[in-house]
């Protein structure tokens, strides 16, 4: 059996290439923060509270747009609600764990840590495979933090022009590439990535996402049926 | 309310919508079906973040003219299929997007 260590360094060798676009998208969160008006403790405080990089950035969004506590609150929720879904996925391979290790692999539950260690943990049976998450999490966790006081220090020495706006999207579209060739996958991606584009002003509360992605389920799960019949 | 407790409950509100399964499902719930559905999940999230992003400008408007993200993103997702390459898939995007905007 591989030791804890091995398959910690494992995680962390399979999510660096994510880490990429993460540190334009980190540095930027930073510079916007205390250009909207937090204080660098604030803004450091939100990249080690939250650390989510989706809800921060709407966290700034509707701040600096004056909305209200409890609107922002309610947009949060519904931004990482897609968070339920991840924990039902990798919850088979953590449900023998003790609570305290629940506790802390849920800190580390990012969107790049999900993907990476889901695929690692479908295809191992070792009991330590936990590990991989804990590896990948940590690793994101290290990036986002330091990228965000770089960006506090470093402020408006940044360029905005370097494209944290495709960053983003870019590191999604690269943990689909084992997706796009098969098709069911492909329907799921177009209609998910539809309604998701028609309802993004339409849908309240930024729950376009959530929306999107059930109903992307739930074409998944009709067609998994048909196309098995 | 203060900036400190709108941090902290974005914070908790996150940090539970990461806990709550993983502490309520139990092994036993699953079977083969609800795992073949739950394959489905990075493909029925990830476009919903990647679409509007592409495709919707800084103003909310859908603009699919003169908008260097879609061509990056499309050279990025053929790069993708071929390679099978997370990394290849993350640089040509970024090299196709900034020789885009800062080249073209």
């Amino acid at each position: 059996m591989k030791s804890n260590l091995n398959v910690f360094l494992k995680g962390i060798m399979d999510v660096s290439p994510l880490m990429i676009p993460v540190v334009p998208f980190g540095l930027i969160f930073g510079v916007l923060a205390i250009d909207i008006g937090f204080s660098p403790l604030e803004t450091m405080g939100m990249s080690l509270i939250i650390f989510g990089g989706a809800s921060q950035i709407v966290l700034l969004q509707l701040f600096s747009g004056g909305a209200s506590s409890l609107v922002i609150i309610s947009s949060v929720g519904a931004v990482n609600s897609r968070h339920l879904l991840y924990g039902a996925v990798v919850s088979e391979h953590l449900s023998d764990l003790k609570l305290i290790w629940k506790i802390i692999i849920s800190y580390f539950l990012i969107d790049q840590a999900f993907a990476i260690s889901n695929e690692y943990l479908k295809k191992n049976k070792q009991s330590n495979k936990y590990f991989h998450l804990v590896g990948a999490g940590a690793t994101c966790w290290v990036i986002w933090q330091s990228t965000t006081l770089l960006g506090i220090v470093l402020g408006e020495a940044i360029p905005d022009k370097l494209g944290l706006s495709f960053a983003v999207p870019l590191t999604f579209l690269a943990l689909l590439v084992n997706d796009f060739r098969k098709l069911i996958n492909v329907v799921v991606i177009i209609i998910s990535g539809l309604v998701a584009t028609i309802g993004f002003n339409y849908i309240p509360f930024k729950a376009y996402v959530i929306v999107s992605a059930l109903i992307g389920l739930f074409t998944a799960m009709i067609l998994t049926k048909v196309i098995k019949k | 309310m203060s900036n400190w407790s709108l941090i902290i409950y974005c914070g908790i509100i996150t940090y539970l919508t990461r806990f709550s399964m993983i502490a309520l499902i139990k092994k036993e719930m699953f079977n083969d079906r609800i795992r073949e559905i739950l394959s489905y999940v990075p493909s029925a999230i990830f476009p919903a973040i990647i679409f509007p992003a592409i495709f919707i400008n800084d103003s909310g408007l859908f603009q699919i003219e003169d908008n260097p993200k879609i061509i990056a993103a499309l050279i990025a997702m053929i790069i993708g299929i071929f390679s099978r390459s997370i990394l290849a898939t993350i640089f040509s995007g970024l090299a196709s997007y900034w020789f885009l905007i800062f080249v073209v």
